[in-house]
């Protein structure tokens, strides 16, 4: 393993409200609070990065990470564009980028950088940037989440983040965008009655946030198939957040959980969570899932065995 | 009304190098472009008011949402393909028609939303199939986005949910007494290569991803051209699930439900592999006397 260094990790919701309608629910308006805490920290720490892995940019050719080093447009919600636009310039750590794809492409990953004006850089990116980092203090990188890739790819791809940290010396601080339960209601609901979608989602969203408490991200990632298959609607293959952030951060269970946030976004699970690497080791049980360094892609299973 | 199924690869945009695009290209994909070509000559020849396009890439979870707006201007820089498709776009929208398609589908109990933000970008897919419809933007559009009853519920509720949205639809176009081109933006089958070549047009490196995404593909066009709709929307959740088709956005759904389920011969313009996935270019005729068969 690595040595590179993370300061903490944070784990945040994609959708716009604490960004556009903090004061529509008391809800939204605590998980404001909760990304602002997360500002102070971030701002009080020593980051060089800010290493960002959002569920809501979606990529096909590989693995995609931003490089522009400063992506400047008007981003407008495909669902919640009634509660307004999302104005945004960043300032972005090409160097890393690069160095990203290259340490991505040497663990066997197909990766490119894209640096293009007005690229749309996904909701839940903007989200937490814009409330992470408003002045820009820090640079940034996205890398997106692959639409076809499995558990190996994003593992690898988490290590692949650790070794351009190790190379270029760079303190981070990452950032996972993602929902944990992400059933929203099919239906326009006021913001004062939103809730959790089921009382099952509710249930598990709690179970997951115990976890994260106790600091417990390696099982997060060893339980994420068992999460995907109850409470993420199945729009890609896996939940794979949990796998890219577990292994970006060290693939243990050391870690100071704190768990800032817990409310419902139009139905959806949202959480703000910091795990700060700790000394205290938490959990008794093995994994059970091999690890992987390199990815080797198709095993070509369906030419073998051919009568 | 007429209705075209028109794949929205940014590749073809990309392979015809049009002022409005930032990339440059070599050519490439000239099937499907041709086919294109050929079909946009013959929307060039008949008189209609607006094309309206359902579109897989402005996906929505809460309900249905219309493009409410009389103008867009701006760029569209396609997510996965950005190194080809960088497309400036200034879009006229018929919003009367919207409007009432929205109430229409509002009213016959469907969940819908009317999109008034002015910075809203406007999908790739949707400039896609239009400006390879209509080169010269010449005609004003709708566009209706995809609800995404397949990932909450099921292909099946997607296939029943669409096909209302398109009888909706329909209504409110007859009431409206406008002729319209309907445009299902979307391939068949939709497995992607996870990796491109140096250079995109290498139309040596292209193929269909594997050989069962093209017997389905085949069975769907021997059923167009055979004026079977009402079967291929039976199978519908069967075929896309087998092959990760676009219909899971519910575009040809709506287009045959919003048609009636034409049983006469689908035009067929083109059917080509964009890196992996099954395109195919298709055209329901209503009048017989200048249907044609085009391949």
């Amino acid at each position: 393993m690595s040595g590179a260094e993370i300061l903490f990790g944070i784990y945040c919701p994609p959708h716009p409200q604490p960004l556009l309608s903090p004061d529509a629910n008391e809800g939204y308006g605590r998980l404001r609070d909760a990304y602002e805490a997360c500002r102070e920290k971030i701002e009080e720490s020593e980051a060089d990065i800010i290493l960002i892995y959002s569920t809501t940019w979606a990529s096909i050719i590989g693995h995609q990470i931003q490089a522009h080093p400063e992506p400047e447009w008007v981003h407008v919600d495909d669902d919640f564009h009634f509660l307004g636009s999302m104005p945004y310039k960043f300032r972005m750590d090409a160097d890393f980028a690069e160095g990203y794809r290259e340490a991505a492409e040497a663990r066997g990953l197909h990766s490119r950088t894209v640096s293009y004006d007005g690229f749309p850089i996904d909701t839940g990116s903007v989200v937490a940037l814009k409330l992470l980092n408003p002045e820009n203090r820090i640079p940034a990188c996205i890398v997106s989440s692959n639409m076809y890739a499995n558990r190996a790819e994003t593992i690898v791809l988490g290590k692949a983040a650790r070794d351009t940290l190790e190379s270029q010396g760079k303190k981070a601080v990452v950032v996972v965008v993602s929902s944990l339960s992400n059933r929203m209601f099919t239906e326009h609901i006021e913001p004062s009655e939103d809730k959790i979608h089921s009382p099952k989602d509710d249930e598990w969203n709690r179970k997951i946030l115990e976890f994260f408490a106790d600091g417990r991200l390696e099982d997060l990632s060893q339980l994420s198939r068992e999460i995907h298959g109850q409470i993420r609607v199945q729009k890609v293959v896996a939940y794979k957040p949990a796998w890219w952030m577990a292994a970006t951060m060290g693939q243990h269970n050391n870690y100071q959980g704190e768990v800032l946030a817990y409310e419902a976004l139009h139905g959806s699970g949202g959480a703000v969570i910091t795990l700060t690497p700790s000394t205290d080791s938490i959990g008794d049980k093995e994994f059970d899932e091999d690890d992987v360094e390199f990815y080797r892609g198709d095993r070509s299973v369906l030419d073998k065995g051919m009568i | 009304m007429l209705g075209c199924l028109a794949p929205h690869p940014p590749h073809v945009v990309y392979a015809e190098n049009p002022e409005q695009n930032e990339a440059f290209a070599e050519g490439g994909w000239e099937t499907l472009r041709w086919g294109y070509h050929r079909l946009a000559r013959k929307l060039k020849s008949i008189e209609y008011d607006a094309m309206v396009v359902f579109t897989p890439h402005w996906q929505t979870y809460i309900g249905t949402h219309f493009l409410g707006l009389p103008r867009f201007k701006s760029k569209s820089v396609d997510p996965v393909f950005p190194n080809l498709f960088r497309f400036n776009y200034d879009i006229t929208v018929d919003v009367d028609l919207s409007e009432a398609m929205c109430e229409s589908a509002s009213e016959a109990g469907i969940v819908t939303q009317m999109m008034r933000n002015p910075d809203f970008r406007v999908d790739y897919g949707t400039i896609t199939s239009c400006h390879m419809l209509n080169p010269d933007w010449d005609k004003p559009i709708v566009t209706i986005s995809s609800n995404r009853n397949a990932h909450y519920y099921s292909a099946e509720v997607m296939n029943e949910q669409a096909g209302a949205l398109g009888g909706a639809c329909a209504r409110a176009i007859e009431a409206s007494g406008k002729r319209v081109v309907l445009v299902s933006s979307h391939s068949l089958s939709h497995r992607h290569f996870v990796t491109e070549s140096p250079l995109p047009e290498d139309m040596s490196r292209e193929h269909i991803y594997n050989h069962s995404q093209y017997v389905w593909d085949m069975k769907l066009v021997d059923l167009m051209r055979g004026g079977r709709m009402r079967e291929v929307i039976d199978i519908m959740p069967e075929f896309t699930e087998q092959t990760i088709a676009e219909t899971e956005a519910g575009g040809l759904t709506w287009m045959m439900a919003a048609m009636d389920h034409p049983d006469y011969p689908a035009e067929i313009y083109g059917y080509q592999s964009v890196i992996g996935t099954g395109n195919l270019l298709a055209a329901w005729d209503p009048k017989e006397a200048s249907r044609e068969i085009v391949l």
